[in-house]
């Protein structure tokens, strides 16, 4: 297989690359350039805006290792990107599957639509809506009072849960793509034929379906973990006070304290964490795939 | 192992009916060919005697115990796929053993039956090999062994060797039948190539539009098609049509044919004869005639086909053109063009109620 792509691109490199030029040129100009800056500005000691005067530091990265709270911070990120992860895994699996294997024609299209919606909307609106919902007295109260005898007072605004609640709802959809896409990928003959052979649902699904798809579960975990670990819209929004997470201190960095060294520096210790779990993680889900 | 009956079995989807009161009983043991073009039900019918799908009426038993409503998994039966449908994630190995292990059997045992069944499919030390490191034979070999490894009741083979290159689908027809033999199971297998149903069963059904149009063992369906489709599905066939004269019938010319076999008909009515091409002596009108050969008719050749051992002629006559296969004996051949008479048998003949 290895074999096969590595002369398929030989081959097909030349005549490709006008085909490529433009989106690598692209790539360079918008992120390899704003990203080199960004290395740049991590070693100063402060912006070379306005005449300031600055030199070479290590200290924007010494201030990470220096104050415990950005590592509790970034833990919190991190244990936030695993519990969102796992959230988009157990809602978003079994909803591919059922769009993959069980729905066809126009229910499938219907349903699919349903999935791809929140990606026409705007994030800061679908965020404020969830504020509507959430917070004390908003549309989740009054339904559940409205269902429920008893009076009930569901305050999750400005908590751990709605954060979690606003990015599930947010990241779901990449889960539902990715593992449909590989769960659609499965013949339904291998199922009859596990069947046939008098293995039941469960054993199915662990045995040969889990492992066919794992590709699209990894996939869309990297998809889901990267972003959210760095994420602030939601965690600010939905979080409140309790919404202090790596994210968010980055972003006050570069808009709130103007201290742009340090929160670039942040962002790139941000990036080597992310990139060492993905290549821990690496060997273990090439495995299991 | 186990016989399977299917008795006045009816499956429709939506307005089609796939399946219109099939009755066919499958002897224990057997290899049975469901054969019939794309679309006459067979591979739906299979699919009810594995448990993928149930019939809307109708009985179906395995060894005598009624299963049209057990699903698959409890069925107890082997099946292999057009595609092989083998598990990309496992080893052959673990595609062998997979049917052992989901009934949670001990390690040892399953080891020892795995490797048994890879032997008898001859490939016996590739259990550590990927599918998709195998050729399409060895592919098909290792459906076999994860089928039969379970002990299965009943075999069901959905045109297995239907992907595979001429060459290699004679082998694993002679294979399939030698393993068919050696363990003794009841095999139905469903094909559209009605040469290999030929060559491998015990038994043919013939079906056509949901319904089974014959059934029998090769040689009898052969020799004597109770219609017209049959004797064309079936072989190649020459079908002439006129009215029925008892056991014959008369050409729209006034020619007469008799027939050897076949239902005895009103005279009158419409039906056909059925003469298979190589029945045909086909000699110019001065050679003599085999006193047998009561059937005889003028024509012409239009065009000659030779294919080493044989040559095939098509011969005109008031407007039709007949087939016919002659051996390669090294006898004149004839020339397009040339006026001839064909003879033939009685017994060659089989006659069809239209």
């Amino acid at each position: 297989m290895a074999e096969q792509l590595a002369t398929g691109s030989r081959r097909g490199l030349r005549p490709a690359l006008p085909l490529l030029l433009p989106a690598y040129l692209w790539l360079t100009v918008a992120i390899f350039l704003p990203l080199s800056a960004m290395v740049f500005f991590s070693f100063m000691t402060d912006l070379p805006l306005a005449g300031k005067e600055w030199s070479f530091t290590l200290g924007n990265y010494a201030a990470f290792f220096s104050q415990s709270l950005y590592l509790t911070l970034l833990l919190a990120s991190l244990r936030l990107g695993l519990e969102v992860t796992l959230w988009c895994v157990v809602i978003g699996y079994p909803a591919a599957y059922v769009l993959a294997k069980v729905l066809k024609g126009r229910s499938r299209e219907a349903i699919f639509l349903l999935v791809i919606l929140p990606f026409w909307s705007n994030g800061l609106v679908r965020i404020f809506s969830w504020a509507m919902v959430l917070r004390e007295g908003g549309i989740l109260d009054i339904t559940l009072n409205a269902v429920l005898p008893f009076k009930i007072n569901i305050d999750l605004m400005y908590s751990y849960p709605a954060v979690i609640i606003g990015l599930v709802h947010s990241y779901v959809p990449y889960m539902v793509l990715t593992c449909y896409l590989t769960l659609q990928a499965i013949d339904d003959s291998l199922i009859e034929a596990g069947r046939s052979l008098g293995a039941s649902r469960l054993q199915m699904l662990k045995r040969v379906i889990i492992p066919l798809s794992m590709p699209g579960l990894i996939a869309g975990a990297a998809l889901i973990f990267v972003p959210v670990v760095g994420s602030f819209m939601e965690p600010r929004i939905l979080g409140g006070r309790t919404g202090t997470f790596y994210g968010t201190v980055i972003e006050d960095q570069f808009v709130a304290v103007f201290n742009w060294p340090l929160g670039a520096a942040l962002s790139f210790i941000l990036l080597a964490v992310v990139l060492v779990i993905l290549a821990l993680a690496a060997p273990v889900l090439r495995r299991a795939g | 192992m186990a016989g399977v009956q299917v008795s006045n079995v009816s499956r429709s989807f939506g307005a089609h009916k796939a399946l219109d009161h099939v009755s066919i009983d499958f002897p224990d043991g057997g290899f049975y060919a469901l054969l019939g073009p794309s679309g006459s039900g067979k591979t739906t019918l299979l699919r009810q005697i594995a448990g993928f799908d149930f019939p809307d009426s109708g009985r179906i038993a395995i060894g005598g115990e009624s299963v049209e409503r057990v699903p698959v998994e409890k069925r107890r039966i082997g099946m292999v796929f057009q595609n092989y449908a083998l598990f990309p994630n496992m080893s052959v190995a673990d595609n062998v053993a997979f049917g052992l292990s989901v009934r949670g059997e001990a390690k040892a045992t399953i080891a020892t039956e795995v490797q048994r069944a890879l032997d008898l499919v001859q490939l016996g030390k590739l259990g550590g090999r990927r599918p998709h490191q195998l050729s399409g034979g060895q592919r098909q070999r290792v459906a076999l062994a994860r089928a039969i490894v379970t002990k299965p009741r009943v075999l069901l083979l959905d045109e297995p060797l239907g992907a595979l290159d001429k060459a290699l689908r004679v082998d694993m027809q002679i294979e399939l039948k030698r393993i068919q033999r050696e363990i003794g199971i009841t095999t139905i297998f469903v094909t559209h190539d009605q040469e290999e149903a030929l060559t491998m069963s015990d038994r043919i059904g013939i079906l056509r539009d949901g319904r089974l149009v014959q059934e029998g063992p090769p040689e009898e369906i052969y020799d004597r098609p109770q219609s017209e489709f049959a004797a064309t599905f079936l072989g190649d066939a020459n079908i002439f049509r006129g009215d029925a004269t008892g056991h014959g019938i008369r050409l729209p010319d006034g020619m007469t044919i008799a027939a050897g076999s076949g239902p005895s008909l009103a005279a009158g009515t419409k039906a056909s004869c059925a003469v298979r091409p190589e029945r045909i002596q086909i000699s110019t009108g001065n050679a003599k005639l085999d006193m047998g050969n009561a059937n005889m008719l003028e024509g012409q050749v239009s065009k000659r086909i030779f294919a080493g051992n044989n040559s095939t002629y098509f011969v005109d006559r008031d407007g039709q053109t007949v087939k016919v296969i002659v051996q390669n004996t090294g006898a004149e051949r004839l020339a397009e063009g040339q006026p001839v008479v064909l003879s033939w048998s009685p017994e060659s003949t089989v006659l069809i109620a239209a």
